[in-house]
């Protein structure tokens, strides 16, 4: 295949490796060295997850096009799926004296509904992480494209879709915990989940750190071998010009319904692997602002560029807890006005700055300098005129 | 702005009067009263008695009064006069009107007096005597001069089944003129029968609920039915648990059709809401292409600007503004609305006409930070504004209740849809409008100024948002969220009856609504309702992509 650039490019190489070894070698020793406090390796674990799922986002709008206002349906689908083994391992709590998750024993319930049952195996539930995600993109996904549903109408019915699984997730009926979700979790596999420094036990947020940063890199590749191969070509034609690709004899819809069913599954791993780490999940994941922040990375990072939705996702999350201490009241403003800015004067996000500064640069100094010219050219006779008297 | 003027002070004039006019009712009956108050036992309930002929609503206000403690005996000049004060809770010394002659009590220089309320004498009650005041009011509701007072009154005293009450309601029955009245007079003695009657009675009684119809009735003939089942065999009247039992079901039948006709209207109220809501979209978005976001925004623009008024002209005029603010409003929630459009328009959206889902991220950023500026400038907890009186209450068809402000929204949706329909088909600047919407450039090069067009369309589109959040402001909270609660409904509705098409708009906005209400009664839970009327759109987008009505074009992206 000599029209498919096929050598993984050095740059991206290098800043994989870097980022490898941060993420597995640098922070963990920090960690074992009490360097990195428990809450803050959770914290760092969430930022990898959520570039995970700004990276899917990215895969869809950034290299097809489809801009998906729903992306945290799959990321909240994958969360939930896992969630459910959790729950199931809570243990017997103290005041119901059953071992079913605690908003079940209040709403009633005195065994485990059908579907819940197979979740109570491991192995079920991860792959049910996958599964589920996965077929429910492919369902959406197959109606949407089917009917050549496109562009803003597209981002339009996704936000639907997400606004439909918040009010479901939200209501106590529907066997998911309603508005308490899912929380308090306690073992993995009778191991347990969380360390308690009081009580000395040791849990797993390390390995949980170690398997997010482990699905980042693996995104990353797969999303840097994805764009150099024939697929990834016209997946940016579909792009760039989708009825052109569609005369030219590609069924597109093929094409965007396998994008879409992939990012939808690299999201729901992502929710899966995000769910300890954060502690607790609730319908409100759905709630479509959730999703339009996700756009928010995507598109401060840089969408179209590999890197720049992680530096989006990690930057403009920082940057929100930060400002969210500090300025509590304001931070919406904040975060909101330079989100503003960059999506009108800057379109191509952080990662085109190095390609838009010189630019900037260019334009100001000549800018500068024609101010300059005229400045000079008034002032010249006069200078002349005392020049002479 | 004349007819809007001369609309206000015509409502100023419709103001009804002061308090004082609550202290009315005739010479007779307010002599007759006063004796009952310093009188014994035995007499007091004569007097009693013998007033229910009269029908004076004001025995029953002074009775209430009276139950409540609140009719005084002032010592004044050596005598005690029974007398009602200005305002029984007050701590501050009140005016005293004379319960015999209904003026205000004066000293011998004509001088107002005025007393505290606590340190005052009340007039004393029995038991017996409150059992008859209770007695009294119930009756006097019969032949209250208000009909619907008299409708409620008929159908409680028939509830009662006391053979004493149905006889008063028998006397009454004679001579009442209002059918509807005359109806549940009917209703009330046949409820009284059922319970009271001899066999035979009751029997009649049921058939006659039937016929009536009477919703009212229905559990108590069910529960009669159940008692009859419970009685050996040879107790049973069979009769009258067939008749009971026809009944239950002709009663049954008839509700549900009020169920459903009360559902048809729920639903069609609920469709001018989403039209209300989307129409300013059906114009951003349908016509200019302009993912607006921030359309919610405008809309919680419109709620907030209803709110500022109402406090402006309280502020300026008393509590008597809270009559006619609201018509102030509608034009001042347009107005701020349409500026604030405009200002989007010349920040924002100018710069992204070419990149349309850009123009959606940034007018979500805007819709963000215009929703904080509520919270910090209003609070993030709902503003309370106040209805009207004349958008208060309700009027009944049969058995099936309207409410005023309901109503009110439907008249209103057929306004602004008309009004949009002739600015867009009739006249130039509608013209210019879809022009420039069909082919920018064709336009601008036949000497359309079309930034100008767009500038001015997009103004309106989002004045019509203000006015949708002044209407909901009478029908929903206002509060910060109030517009994000509306947007995702209204994009479906814009989306599901093809973009750009003003008619396919309000088609799907009836049809969403009624769907949804519905839906909703049918699966008695609102969510399920929701999640099918969401799951319809995108598989009825299978059928039509385009939505209902369709714009053709031979262009291609």
């Amino acid at each position: 295949m000599q029209f498919v650039e096929s050598r993984f490019p050095r740059s991206h190489l290098i800043t994989l490796a870097v980022l490898a070894f941060v993420t597995l070698a640098i922070v963990p020793l920090a960690y074992s060295n009490g360097i990195i406090a428990n809450h803050d390796l959770q914290r760092y674990g969430k930022y990898l997850c959520w570039a995970v799922l700004a990276t899917s986002l990215n895969l869809l709008w950034g290299y097809t096009g489809l801009l998906c206002l729903g992306q945290c349906v799959f990321f909240g689908l994958g969360g939930y799926a896992f969630g459910m083994y959790l729950m199931l391992n809570v243990g017997v709590d103290p005041v119901y004296k059953t071992s079913l998750p605690d908003f079940m024993d209040f709403l009633g319930y005195t065994e485990l509904p059908p579907h819940w049952k197979p979740f109570e195996n491991l192995g079920f539930a991860m792959a049910a992480v996958i599964w589920v995600p996965g077929v429910m993109a492919l369902i959406f996904g197959f109606l949407a494209f089917r009917s050549r549903i496109t562009g803003v109408y597209f981002a339009i019915m996704t936000q639907a879709l997400t606004f439909v699984a918040w009010i479901l997730f939200l209501r106590n009926e529907f066997t998911f915990g309603g508005n308490n979700g899912f929380t308090d979790f306690k073992k993995i596999l009778g191991a347990n989940l969380y360390s308690h420094p009081h009580t000395s036990t040791n849990g797993k947020e390390l390995l949980f750190f170690i398997l997010s940063a482990l699905l980042l890199i693996a995104t990353i590749s797969l999303m840097i071998s994805l764009t150099r191969t024939r697929f990834g070509k016209v997946q940016r034609a579909i792009r760039d010009s989708e009825n052109r690709v569609r005369f030219s004899g590609y069924c597109t819809e093929n094409f965007k319904l396998f994008i879409f069913t992939l990012a939808g599954i690299i999201a729901g791993i992502a929710g899966a692997l995000w769910l300890p780490q954060a502690g607790g999940i609730n319908g409100d994941v759905f709630f479509p602002r959730e999703s339009l922040w996700v756009v928010v990375w995507v598109a401060v990072g840089g969408r179209g560029t590999i890197w720049g939705p992680v530096i989006g996702a990690i930057l403009i999350n920082a940057l929100k807890s930060w400002a969210q201490r500090e300025y509590e009241n304001t931070w919406i403003l904040i975060l909101g006005g330079i989100f503003l800015v960059i999506v009108i004067f800057l379109p191509g996000g952080i990662a085109s700055l190095g390609k838009k500064l010189p630019k900037w640069f260019r334009i100001c100094r000549d800018w500068i300098e024609a101010f300059m010219a005229t400045r000079k050219k008034k002032v010249d006779p006069k200078e002349g005129g005392e020049g002479t008297s | 702005m004349r007819i809007l003027g001369s609309i206000v002070t015509l409502l100023l004039l419709a103001i009804p009067g002061l308090p004082a006019a609550t202290f009315s009712g005739s010479t007779e009956v307010r002599e007759k009263l006063a004796e009952a108050v310093i009188s014994a036992e035995e007499k007091q309930i004569q007097i009693l008695e013998d007033l229910i002929e009269t029908g004076d609503p004001f025995i029953s206000k002074v009775l209430t009064a009276w139950r409540r403690g609140e009719l005084f005996l002032i010592e004044h000049e050596g005598s005690t006069i029974p007398a009602l004060l200005e305002n029984a809770d007050s701590k501050e010394p009140v005016k005293v009107f004379i319960l015999e002659s209904g003026e205000v009590l004066k000293d011998k220089s004509g001088k107002e007096l005025t007393v505290i309320p606590s340190r005052q004498k009340t007039a004393e009650t029995t038991r017996t005597l409150r059992t008859q005041f209770k007695k009294t009011i119930d009756l006097l509701g019969i032949s209250d001069p208000d009909p619907k007072l008299r409708e409620k009154a008929a159908f409680k005293l028939g509830s009662r089944a006391d053979p004493e009450y149905f006889a008063a309601l028998m006397d009454r029955a004679a001579i009442e003129k209002k059918p509807r009245v005359l109806k549940k007079l009917k209703e009330g003695m046949a409820i009284s029968q059922l319970s009271i009657g001899d066999e035979k009675q009751k029997v009649e009684a049921a058939a006659k609920l039937g016929e009536l119809r009477s919703i009212g009735a229905l559990d108590r003939l069910k529960k009669i039915v159940s008692e009859q089942e419970k009685l050996a065999e040879n107790e049973k009247n069979n009769d009258l648990i067939s008749e009971a039992t026809r009944a239950i079901k002709t009663i049954e039948d008839y509700k549900g059709w009020v169920d459903r006709g009360e559902t048809v209207f729920r639903g069609i109220n609920y469709g001018a809401v989403l039209l209300i809501v989307s129409l300013g979209l059906a114009i951003t978005f349908g016509l200019m292409g302009v993912i607006n976001m921030a359309h919610g925004e405008m809309i919680a623009i419109g709620g907030y600007s209803a709110y500022v008024m109402q406090k402006w002209m309280t502020g300026l005029y008393g509590d008597e503004a809270l009559q006619w603010y609201f018509l102030l409003a509608i034009p001042f929630a347009f107005l701020t609305a349409a500026t604030a459009g405009l200002l989007l328009e010349r920040s924002v959206i100018r710069f992204l006409y070419r990149r349309p889902l850009e123009s959606l991220l940034a007018t979500w950023a805007v819709s963000m930070i215009l929703q904080q500026c509520f919270r910090l400038y209003f609070g993030a907890a709902n503003v309370q504004v106040n209805s009207p009186d004349w958008l208060i209450g309700s009027v009944s068809l049969g058995d099936m209740a309207f409410n005023y402000n309901r109503l009110f929204v439907i008249v209103f949706a057929a306004i602004i849809v008309l009004g949009t329909w002739f600015l867009m088909s009739k006249t130039p600047l509608g013209l210019s409008i879809r022009a420039v919407m069909q082919n920018r450039d064709m336009a601008a090069s036949i000497g359309i100024r079309a930034s100008r067009v767009r500038i001015v369309t997009f103004a309106f589109g989002s004045g019509l948002a203000g006015l949708a959040g002044c209407f909901l402001s009478q029908i929903d909270n206002v509060g910060p969220e109030v517009g994000s609660k509306y947007i995702i409904d209204s994009f479906m509705v814009v989306v599901s009856g093809g973009v750009g098409n003003l008619f396919g708009t309000v088609t799907a906005a009836l049809g969403i609504g009624t769907a949804d209400r519905m839906l909703e009664a049918w699966s008695d839970s609102p969510v399920v309702g929701k999640v099918l009327v969401l799951s319809t759109i995108i598989v009825f987008l299978q059928v039509r992509p385009g939505g209902l009505f369709a714009a053709k074009s031979r262009s291609l992206d």
